[in-house]
């Protein structure tokens, strides 16, 4: 009994916290506290898969989101030179109708969840003991050509976000790959037939004497 | 485990309410609308993974997997494009890129 009172106060302890800096993600006024509180978003609500026993998907959370994704975030805000300025305007004038939208929709979608659903339990962990045993069974048997559909997404998309960001300079001075391998020999070598053996130089013709 | 099913759903349900209200306040900052998306999506992959395990059915948290690869494509393309973006005009706000509408 104290160890469902223990999980259940860590749920409300996360929760709070994810919650609370999920308001600071879209409430403060500088960008690269907002990434910060998004971290702490993911990072809490990781901290809420491990409690649902998905463990895998809670590390994985922590390693591409926290890891990557945010990083990522975070050095283009830093990159950017941006006028913060400009971007509030329309904070105040916009705030109550973000804040009815939301309140309307959170009532709404609770109702939608409704008292039936309040106090469904869990069965016993259907992966037994290990997560990731039980998610690989399932991803490498009938989910293997969408697995592989993912990576090719990903490849898709580590090409276009070079292409998008790539800078051509005219005025810098680099080797041109294509054109390098698109060399063949006669483009750099000309074979000139030259006679093993010179002739022999004329007789220089004596000078004319002019005519009289 | 011994936390009820409707914890998960409204704990989801707040998130996503919150990066709602996020979009409409923050309408002029790209960055900032790209992660309230990030936070719509982990909260409905809250979602997928407390009900895959009340459900005990793995598809859900294989579809949690698949989710975060499509998601951590699209943000590094929407970067992408945001750092294109201001490159060529010097700003990421919304209210200025509005050559399409002439």
């Amino acid at each position: 009994m104290t160890h469902a009172i223990f999980q259940m106060v860590c749920f409300i302890l996360f929760a709070v916290v994810a919650v609370g800096s999920a308001l600071a993600v879209v409430s403060v006024k500088n960008t690269v506290h907002g990434v910060l509180a998004l971290v702490l978003t993911f990072f809490s609500t990781a901290c809420l898969w491990m409690l649902a026993e998905a463990e895998f998907l809670a590390l994985a959370l922590v390693v591409v989101y926290v890891g990557a994704v945010m990083v990522l975030f975070l050095f283009v805000v830093m990159m950017l030179d941006i006028d913060l300025e400009p971007m509030r305007e329309g904070y105040i004038k916009y705030l109550p109708i973000g804040i009815g939208a939301a309140v309307i929709m959170l009532i709404e979608m609770l109702g939608i969840i409704g008292i039936k659903t309040f106090n469904v339990q869990a069965g016993p962990n259907p992966a037994g003991a290990s997560n990731v045993e039980w998610l690989g069974q399932a991803l490498f048997t009938h989910f293997l050509l969408p697995f592989e559909i993912a990576a090719l997404i990903l490849t898709v998309g580590l090409v276009a976000a070079v292409v998008l960001a790539l800078r051509v300079r005219s005025f810098s001075k680099h080797q041109n790959p294509a054109a390098q391998s698109a060399v063949r020999a006669p483009g750099r070598v000309r074979m000139v037939k030259m006679a093993a053996v010179t002739p022999a130089a004329p007789e220089p013709k004596p000078a004319e004497e002019p005519q009289a | 485990m011994s936390i009820p099913l409707s914890w998960f759903i409204v704990f989801a349900t707040v998130l996503f309410c919150i990066s709602i209200a996020g979009i409409f306040v923050n309408r002029k900052n790209v960055i900032v609308l790209l992660m309230c998306i990030e936070l719509m999506l982990l909260a409905v992959n809250t979602n997928f993974v407390a009900f895959s395990r009340y459900l005990g059915n793995p598809g859900g948290q294989v579809f949690v997997f698949f989710i975060m690869t499509v998601a951590a494509a699209e943000s590094a393309i929407g970067l992408a494009i945001v750092v294109l973006m201001f490159r060529n005009r010097r700003t990421i706000n919304v209210g200025e890129i509005d050559t399409l509408r002439y």
